[in-house]
């Protein structure tokens, strides 16, 4: 860690039980523990949240945007993975 | 506004890799109101105007907490103090957010303070008047955070995510900070003749800086044609201040206050008050650094900054002595 | 003196201790060593406020005589305060700061545990509320501690010398007077003794955690509870009371 300031972290916070958790935003902390401290201080403190994750900035991994279309856009292509391709014959239920 | 400092020349050096292709590809991106996200490909120009737009505004955000925070100690009321409080802490808040999204650009927030703290970087004007007496305190909430709301609403929708993504939190919290300032100008207009002449004095000097947070005449303003283009700016300077005359006047008037201003008048034909001309000296001796508080305001931060020196450090090093220990 | 006036008197030492603490934390705004922490420190303040005004507003209520929270806050002199010693203390740096709170924190949190269970309705809620809150104070604050106690060379003595400097006000806490001792026997209050127990195991914990020393018991200062007060705390209510004792009757 360099002498100048302290790692930064991603927050993700669930904001109600039973949904995702979003990304909120950014902190900077000298620790794991810490950044949990931070996070609830910055980004809940009107009680957004019931859940917070928190991740070092550098180690998330994340898709190239320079590759979105090869990346993500065969899989447009790919109808039959939708349920919707399908016609479900009479008579048949719960499909 | 908060970003004044746009108003004056930037550098114009840029990569050499910035095809007509790809400019033109980006500015369609911008035109169909699409997000343009961290890691997307921009012009250079795009990149450094956003990192100092942004910039300005967390670090007005940060010096912001000085002039308010002059009067928690004494504020005259445990209310008011909880809410002056709130809208302090608020402050704080925003300017993480905000430092948070420029860091997305890949500049450090270490490199930000350090520009603020040498006197390289600029924050909003407004900052560096003095709060003299509790009057002031709603003064700045209904000026101050009026005119930043009128900014910072279309910035909501501006082109770069993580900053409109920032500006919807922002507008979020701030909605009651003008409020909280407008409600203490009304207290102390139905209170004692001494109240009453506090508010007036504040209005008296407060009202001319206001307007200039709006920065430069478009006349004067030469870099805004780029930046409404890449949509990081949505209006123009005097639209906005224009703006805020109309609706503030009107305030002013339900007060029981006079605006400071002999020239100001309600123009029928365009519907719109007609105001003085602005002593466009005092802003630009204030953006300079000749303003009543910048040396105060910088001093304060300075301070704040090497104090915690050895607090910032010994974090550094429990967190280093954690990890040798957890890989023996 | 009746229990109710005991009462009253005890819940203005409550609430005298969160305001006097709360002042001086808000002295810091602006002035802590991260951003992080400003937002820390203003969350931390506005959660003494407002216990503060809970307590003021109760004691207004039980006393009858149509005092408000701020008439409490702001009209009364210094021997009238019952804070402790320990809060009315300048601030110094962010260790001495620390070491204040996390010292009367490991108190609150188990005299806010006892209150929760006795038989003053009022006090329970509010207790109930405040704990919660505080709960994290004394989280955030060890957290601290820990790393400046086991930081560098530098931060470990001056922490220490926070933590030997501070350690004189602490036995004010546990000095039950006959305020307290009515509360134990007309309401079920807290026992000074045994929180004392609790709170020097949970300091012991995080001074061995933060490899820093706990000081020998000395000589205590007291009297804060009984209004004999610092002369810091003069200067701190002529700053703070100032507005309301200038225009006096006014609205804000």
């Amino acid at each position: 860690m360099s002498k100048q300031e302290w790692p930064l972290y991603e927050v993700f916070v669930r904001s109600k039980a039973g949904l995702s958790h979003r990304h909120a935003g950014s902190v900077h902390a000298p620790d794991d523990q810490m950044a949990l401290d931070h996070a609830r201080d910055t980004y809940t403190r009107r009680s957004e949240g019931v859940s917070l994750w928190v991740v070092r900035s550098d180690s998330i991994v994340a898709s190239d945007p320079a590759e979105t279309s090869a990346f993500f856009e065969p899989a447009k292509d790919k109808i039959y993975r939708h349920p919707t391709f399908y016609e479900i014959p009479d008579g048949v239920k719960n499909l | 506004m908060y970003t004044q400092g746009l108003d004056q020349a930037g550098t114009d050096e840029q990569i050499a890799v910035e095809t007509d292709e790809l400019l033109s590809a980006f500015q369609e991106r911008i035109d169909a109101e699409e997000k343009i996200e961290p890691k997307d490909w921009m012009p250079e120009a795009y990149r450094r105007t956003l990192i100092r737009q942004i910039s300005q505004h967390a670090h007005s955000e940060i010096i912001g907490m000085q002039p308010e925070g002059n009067w928690l100690t004494r504020a005259p009321s445990l209310k008011r103090k909880v809410i002056l409080l709130a809208k302090v802490q608020d402050e704080a808040g925003h300017g993480l957010y905000l430092y948070s999204a420029a860091e997305t650009l890949g500049v450090s927030r270490a490199q930000m303070v350090a520009d603020l703290l040498s006197g390289k970087a600029k924050y909003s004007s407004i900052f560096n008047y003095p709060t003299l007496t509790w009057a002031d305190i709603g003064a700045i909430g209904w000026l101050v955070d009026g005119a930043a709301i009128m900014n910072q609403i279309p910035l909501c929708r501006c082109s770069y995510g993580p900053y409109a993504r920032a500006m919807v939190r922002v507008c979020k919290e701030e909605s009651f900070h003008q409020r909280q300032g407008f409600d203490i100008m009304h207290t102390l207009c139905r209170g004692s003749d001494e109240q009453k002449a506090m508010a007036q004095g504040a209005l008296n000097r407060w009202w001319w800086p206001s307007l200039m947070m709006f920065g430069p005449n478009d006349s004067e303003s030469k870099h805004s044609a780029q930046s409404m283009a890449w949509k990081i700016k949505r209006f123009s300077n005097d639209e906005l201040r224009q703006k805020f005359v109309d609706a503030t006047v009107q305030q002013a008037d339900f007060l029981g206050l006079r605006v400071p201003d002999d020239e100001l008048r309600f123009d029928e034909d365009s519907g719109h008050y007609r105001f003085g001309e602005i002593d466009w000296q005092e802003l630009f001796d204030v953006i300079a650094g000749n303003g009543p508080c910048n040396k105060q305001r910088l001093e304060k931060r300075r301070q704040a900054h090497s104090n915690g020196a050895w607090v910032r450090e010994a974090a550094q090093a429990y967190a280093s002595k954690q990890a040798s220990r957890a890989a023996a | 003196m009746s229990a109710n006036q005991a009462l009253i008197a005890y819940t203005l030492r409550l609430a005298d201790n969160a305001l006097i603490l709360a002042q001086r934390m808000v002295e810091l705004v602006a002035a802590e060593p991260e951003l992080e922490e400003e937002l820390a420190n203003a969350n931390f303040a506005l959660d003494f406020i407002g216990q503060a005004r809970m307590f003021y507003t109760y004691a207004g209520e039980l006393e009858g005589q149509g005092r408000s929270e701020d008439d409490f806050a702001f009209m009364r002199d210094e021997r009238e305060f019952g804070n402790l010693l320990l809060l009315e203390q300048p601030n110094g740096h962010f260790g001495d700061a620390l070491v204040r709170q996390i010292l009367f924190e490991a108190f609150y949190l188990h005299l806010l545990e006892a209150l929760t269970r006795c038989s003053d309705q009022r006090l329970c809620e509010i207790a109930a509320r405040a704990i919660k809150e505080v709960k994290y104070h004394f989280r955030h604050s060890s957290h601290w501690l820990v790393r400046l106690g086991d930081g560098t060379e530098l931060s470990h003595n001056r922490a220490q010398t926070s933590l030997d400097d501070a350690w004189r006000y602490t036995g004010e806490m546990f000095i039950a007077d006959e305020i307290d001792t009515a509360m134990q026997e007309n309401f079920d209050g807290p026992d000074l003794a045994s929180i004392h127990e609790l709170w020097r195991r949970d300091i012991a914990t995080v001074v061995v955690e933060a490899t820093l020393q706990l000081p020998d018991d000395q000589w205590m200062a007291s009297g804060g509870k009984q209004g004999r007060h610092s002369e810091h705390l003069g200067f701190l209510l002529a700053e703070m009371q100032y507005l309301q004792r200038s225009f006096p009757g006014a609205t804000w």
